[in-house]
C-alpha cells in the first residue's frame, strides 16, 4: 500500500491545467489514487459479468472481446431509460460554474476532477456514437472514439467521484455529475471493472445481510456486547430483541455502527434511547444493513439489496420502519426505495407511539429517520436530557452529502444537537447544508489503498473544521452517517489533529437521563464526564 | 484540441459564413439568401427543437432525484424551504421560474481561493451570473424588437420596448442599449473563456463558435443601424413578405443585410443541434423540476422490473442451526 505523503506535501496543490489538452493527457495509475479491482469471487456471488483476477494498473484488463459493443449498447439502453442521462449529455454549456465546486478538484488540482470534465469523459463518447454532429465533425464537435484508454480514464475518474451532488447545486441546469458517474459505473460493471471495496460489501450484504458478512449469531453477540457496555456506564440493562415477529417497529442502521468505533457509541445511544422510551422494536439479522453499496454499483443492484428492508418488515409484521444514521442509505430510502420495492401497503403510516406524532412526510415509504424521530421526542418533552454531560465537547456538525442534497434534513439534527450539548458552532456558510463538502471517501471509496485521494478529497471539509477549531476551539465533529464515522477520524488526524468524531446519537446517549441509572461518571467512551475527572481516578 | 486551435477553427468557420452571402449576393443569389435560407433555417429550428424535446421526453424519469438545496418538509414546527426543497408542484413551478428567469442556481456561484497552509476560501463570484443575465436579456430584447420587421402595424408593445431600450435618446437613429449590451455580454463570456485557465482548458470549438456567431450577428446589426445604413423600407418589404408567405426580393438592399440575415439563419439552424438547446433542456431537468416528496407519494418507474434477491428463506436455510443455537427465532425448526 502506498505511503500517504505528509500533510504539508499534499497541501501543495496547483490548479493550473497542464499544457496538453485533456483528450491527450493519459491517465496514470499511481498508487494511493485508485482502488483495487473487483475480485472474481465477489462478482460471482451476485452474478456480475466478467469475473477474473485483474489489476487496474496492469496493461491488460482482460476485457471481453466485445467490450465495446457491450458498452455502447449499455449506453444506448441507459439513454433510453433515464431522461437525466440523456439530458445531461446534451445541455451542458461548459460555463464552468461547477468546476471548482468538487472537493476532489480542490484537493487534487487534476482538471479531470472538475465535474464538467468528468462528465465530458463520457459525453465525448456519447457525441461520437449518438449524435449527428459528433459523427460528422468528430473532434471538432468534441467527439472521440471509445478506446481502452478512454475506458481506463472512466474507471479512474468515475471512481474518483463520490456521487456527492455538490456540483449539481451550482449548475444552472441542475446537471448532476453524480448521476453521470452512476451511469458510468453501471457500464464499467458490465465489463467486470468495478472496485473490490464496493463488490465485497455488495456480495456480503447480499448473502449475509450486511457489509462485513457478519452471520446472524455473531450479529446478535456483537450487539449484546454493547448491552453490557451500556450497563457498565449507566447501570441500566437494555434488552434488544432480534427477528421478533409482532414488534411495532423494525430498526435498521448501517452495520458499521455495530462493529467499528466510533459508530458503536452511536449504536449504544440508539439502544439507550429506545429502552428509555420503551419502544417496541426489533433488530433483524437478515436486514442487518442500512447501507447499500448497490447504489454505487447499479440501479439494479441497489434494488436487489434494498429489497430486504420491506421483505423483512413484511415477514415480521411490524407497523413501520425506523432508520438509523447513515448518508447514502437515506438517499436510497428517500429517492429510490418506494419506487423500486414499494408499495409498502402492508405497513402503516408511521406514528410515534410516544408522542402520537404521525410522520406525514413518510406516509408512503413508511420509513422514518432517527433524527426526525428523536427531534419529535425532544420537542414533546418526552426524554430528559442533561446537556452538561457533553460540556467538554465543543461540537460542530458535518452535513452528509446524501442527507443534504438528496433529502434536506438540516434542522432536525441541529435541533437535537442544541438540546444535547451546550457548545455547538456551525462551520462557515458555503461549507455546510446544501453546500456541504464530502468527507472525501463516500460512495464506496473509503478504502485504505486510496488514502491519498481520500485525504485530498477531504481537504475542503477539514479546512472548514479547522476554521471552527481555531475560532471556537471545536474538538468534536458530529455527523449522521456511518461512512463519515469511519473516515472522518483519519481525515481529522491528518489535517486537524485534536478533533474527534461522533455520531449524533452518541451525544444523545451521553445526555440522556435514564430511569434507574446509577450516578454516571463517564461518557460512552469511558472518558470522564465534565467535573468527574477525580471520581474517575478514585475508581481506578 | 488546444484552445488556440479551437478558437481559430471557430473564427474561420464564422469567417466563411460571412463570405458565403457576400459572394452569393454578388452572384445574384438574392432570393436564395433572402428567402430560401431563412425559411429553411426557421423550419430546421422548429423541427429540430421539437424533435430534440420529444427525444428527451421519450426517455422516462424512473426515479425522483431532485437536488435538495434547503430544509425538507417534516414537522409543522420546522420551517421547510419551499423554493429549494419543494414538496409540491407549486413549489416546483416557483423554483423553475426563478431558475429560468433569474438563473438562480448560477447566482449561488462562488470562487474557490487556495492559499498556502492550506487555507481555502470561497469568495463571492457573481460576474458569471451578471454576464449571463446581461447576455440573455439583451438577446431577448433584441429579438423582440425585431418583431417590428414582421408585423404591420407594429404592436404597441414593441414600440414600448423600443422606447425603454432607447431611453438614452442619443444619436440618430436613436441608440438602443440592448445591442451594445449584447455585444458586451458576448465579449465578456468570450474573455472569461480565454482568461480563466480552467475554462480555457474545458472549452471546445462548439463553445467559441456560437459566441463568435452571435457577436458577428450583433456587430452586423449595429453596423447596419448606425454606420453603413441599408435601405430599411426594402428590408421591411422583404421581411413582411417572409412573414406573410408572399416572399418578395426588392432590389438594392446592401449585402451587409444579407450577411446579417444569413448568420441569423445559421444560428437558428444550428440551435437545436448544439448546446444552445439548453434553453429547452432546462425545463426538463429532473434534479430541478420534481418535488422532493418521494417518501410521501410513490413515484412510479415505468420500467421497474423484478430482480433476483436473496430471500429470507434462503438465508435461514443457510444459517438455521447457528440461529437456533443463538436463540434467534426461526421459521422452520429443523
Ligand atoms: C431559458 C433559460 C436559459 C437559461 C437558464 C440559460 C442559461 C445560460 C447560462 C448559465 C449560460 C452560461 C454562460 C457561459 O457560457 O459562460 C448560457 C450560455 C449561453 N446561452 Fe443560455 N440560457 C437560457 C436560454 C437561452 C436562449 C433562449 C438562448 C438563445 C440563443 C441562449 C443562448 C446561449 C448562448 C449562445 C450561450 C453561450 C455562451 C457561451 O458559450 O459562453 N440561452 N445560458
Ligand atoms: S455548471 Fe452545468 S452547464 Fe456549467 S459546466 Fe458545469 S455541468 Fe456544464
Ligand atoms: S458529484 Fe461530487 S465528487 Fe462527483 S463530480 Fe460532483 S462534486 Fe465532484
Amino acid at each position: 500500500m502506498a505511503q500517504v505523503p505528509k500533510a504539508d506535501e499534499l497541501a501543495k496543490v496547483s490548479h493550473r491545467p497542464p499544457e496538453t489538452p485533456w483528450t491527450e493527457t493519459p491517465v496514470e495509475f499511481r498508487p494511493g489514487t485508485f482502488c483495487y479491482g473487483a475480485k472474481p469471487k465477489n462478482l460471482e456471488v451476485v452474478g456480475l459479468p466478467n469475473p477474473r483476477e485483474w489489476n487496474p494498473a496492469d496493461e491488460d484488463w482482460k476485457l471481453p472481446d466485445n467490450w465495446k459493443d457491450i458498452t455502447l449498447n449499455g449506453m444506448k439502453d441507459r439513454l433510453d431509460k433515464f431522461r437525466s442521462f440523456k439530458l445531461f449529455m446534451d445541455i451542458c454549456v461548459r460555463c464552468g460554474a461547477c468546476a471548482d465546486k468538487c472537493h476532489y478538484y480542490i484537493g487534487s488540482g487534476d482538471p479531470k476532477n472538475m465535474p464538467v470534465l468528468r462528465a465530458e469523459l463520457i459525453r465525448s463518447v456519447y457525441r461520437k456514437y449518438f449524435t449527428g454532429s459528433g459523427k460528422i465533425f468528430s473532434k471538432y464537435a468534441g467527439a472521440r472514439a471509445l478506446t481502452e484508454r478512454v475506458l481506463k480514464e472512466w474507471f479512474y475518474y468515475y471512481y474518483q467521484c463520490t456521487e456527492c451532488r455538490r456540483c449539481s447545486v451550482f449548475c444552472p441546469y441542475g446537471i448532476d455529475t453524480a448521476e453521470v458517474t452512476m451511469m458510468a459505473r453501471e457500464l464499467l460493471n458490465e465489463l467486470g471493472c468495478g472496485i473490490d471495496w464496493i463488490a465485497g460489501p455488495v456480495a456480503n450484504c447480499y448473502m449475509n445481510g450486511n457489509h462485513l458478512g457478519i452471520q446472524p449469531h455473531a450479529f446478535k453477540d456483537m450487539i449484546e456486547f454493547f448491552v453490557d457496555e451500556i450497563e457498565e456506564v449507566t447501570g441500566v440493562r437494555v434488552e434488544p430483541t432480534f427477528n421478533r415477529k409482532g414488534a411495532e417497529v423494525l430498526f435498521i442502521t448501517p452495520s458499521g455502527d455495530v462493529f467499528a468505533d466510533p459508530g458503536t457509541y452511536t449504536l449504544m445511544g440508539y439502544m439507550m434511547l429506545f429502552h428509555e422510551i420503551g419502544l417496541d422494536y426489533t433488530w433483524s439479522t437478515y436486514a442487518s444493513e442500512g447501507g447499500n453499496f448497490g447504489l454505487f454499483t447499479s440501479h439494479e443492484m441497489m434494488k436487489r439489496l434494498n429489497a430486504k428492508m420491506y421483505a423483512e418488515a413484511k415477514r415480521l409484521g411490524v407497523k413501520w420502519i425506523l432508520g438509523g444514521e447513515c448518508g447514502h442509505m437515506w438517499r436510497v430510502i428517500n429517492q429510490y426505495m418506494d419506487t423500486m420495492n414499494g408499495p409498502a401497503d402492508f405497513l402503516e403510516v408511521p406514528k410515534s407511539p410516544i408522542t402520537g406524532t404521525v410522520f406525514e412526510n413518510a406516509k408512503s415509504t413508511k420509513m422514518v429517520h432517527i433524527a426526525e424521530f428523536t427531534a419529535d421526542l425532544i420537542r414533546h418533552g418526552k426524554i430528559k436530557l442533561d446537556p452538561s454531560r457533553n460540556d467538554n465537547k465543543i461540537v460542530t456538525f458535518h452535513d452528509s452529502c446524501n442527507t443534504s442534497r438528496a433529502m434536506g434534513i438540516f434542522e432536525e439534527p441541529r435541533y437535537i444537537l442544541k438540546h444535547v450539548c451546550n457548545h455547538f458552532y456551525d462551520m462557515p456558510e458555503g461549507t455546510i447544508r446544501e453546500k456541504t463538502f464530502c468527507c472525501g471517501s463516500g460512495s464506496g471509496l473509503n478504502t485504505d489503498e486510496y488514502m491519498e485521494m481520500r485525504m485530498r478529497g477531504g481537504l475542503p471539509r477539514a479546512n472548514a473544521v479547522r476554521y471552527v477549531h481555531e475560532k471556537h476551539g471545536v474538538n468534536m465533529l458530529a455527523c449522521i452517517c456511518a461512512i463519515d464515522r469511519a473516515v472522518l477520524p483519519p481525515l481529522m488526524n491528518y489535517w486537524v489533529p485534536g478533533v474527534d468524531v461522533t455520531g449524533l446519537h452518541e451525544l444523545v446517549g451521553n445526555a440522556l437521563v435514564m430511569t434507574g441509572e446509577k450516578k454516571r461518571t463517564t461518557d460512552l467512551r469511558y472518558e470522564p464526564l465534565p467535573g468527574m475527572e477525580d471520581e474517575e481516578d478514585d475508581d481506578v | 484540441m488546444n484552445a488556440s486551435r479551437s478558437i481559430i477553427f471557430s473564427l474561420v468557420a464564422v469567417g466563411i459564413l460571412v463570405c458565403l452571402p457576400l459572394i452569393g449576393v454578388a452572384a445574384g443569389m438574392t432570393s436564395f439568401f433572402g428567402v430560401i435560407v431563412p425559411y429553411l433555417a426557421v423550419a430546421l429550428f422548429f423541427i429540430g427543437v421539437v424533435a430534440r424535446v420529444v427525444r428527451w421526453a421519450r426517455s422516462p424519469v424512473p426515479f425522483r432525484i431532485p437536488t435538495t438545496c434547503g430544509q425538507q418538509k417534516s414537522f409543522n414546527w420546522i420551517k421547510p424551504d419551499k423554493l429549494d426543497n419543494p414538496w409540491d408542484n407549486k413549489g416546483v413551478v416557483l423554483r423553475m421560474i426563478l431558475e429560468v428567469l433569474l438563473f438562480r442556481s448560477l447566482f449561488r456561484n462562488s470562487r474557490m481561493e487556495f492559499y498556502e497552509g492550506p487555507k481555502i476560501r470561497y469568495a463571492s463570484a457573481k460576474w458569471l451570473w451578471l454576464g449571463a443575465i446581461v447576455f440573455h436579456y439583451s438577446f431577448l430584447v433584441v429579438l423582440l424588437r425585431h418583431l417590428r420587421f414582421f408585423s404591420e402595424p407594429v404592436s404597441s408593445l414593441v414600440h414600448l420596448l423600443e422606447g425603454v431600450d432607447g431611453f438614452l435618446e442619443v444619436g440618430a437613429p436613436r441608440l438602443y442599449i440592448s445591442g451594445l449590451a449584447l455585444l458586451a455580454g458576448v465579449a465578456f463570456l468570450f474573455l472569461r473563456r480565454v482568461t480563466i485557465p480552467q475554462l480555457k482548458y474545458i472549452s471546445l470549438p462548439s463553445d467559441y463558435f456560437p459566441l463568435f456567431l452571435i457577436f458577428a450577428i450583433a456587430a452586423t446589426g449595429v453596423l447596419m443601424r448606425y454606420i453603413y445604413k441599408v435601405d430599411i423600407v426594402s428590408v421591411k418589404e422583404l421581411t413582411m413578405g417572409l412573414a406573410t408567405f408572399h416572399p418578395v426580393v426588392p432590389e438594392g438592399i446592401g449585402s451587409l443585410f444579407y450577411i446579417h440575415l444569413f448568420l441569423v439563419s445559421v444560428l437558428f439552424a444550428y440551435f437545436p443541434f448544439s448546446k444552445l438547446v439548453h434553453m429547452a433542456g432546462v425545463f426538463l431537468s429532473p434534479t430541478r423540476n420534481l418535488p422532493n416528496n418521494s417518501r410521501m407519494v410513490r413515484h412510479i418507474n415505468p420500467w421497474n422490473y423484478p430482480v433476483k434477491v436473496h430471500t429470507y428463506e434462503e438465508y435461514e436455510d443457510e444459517f438455521r442451526e447457528k440461529m437456533i443455537e443463538a436463540g434467534l427465532p426461526v421459521e422452520k425448526k429443523e
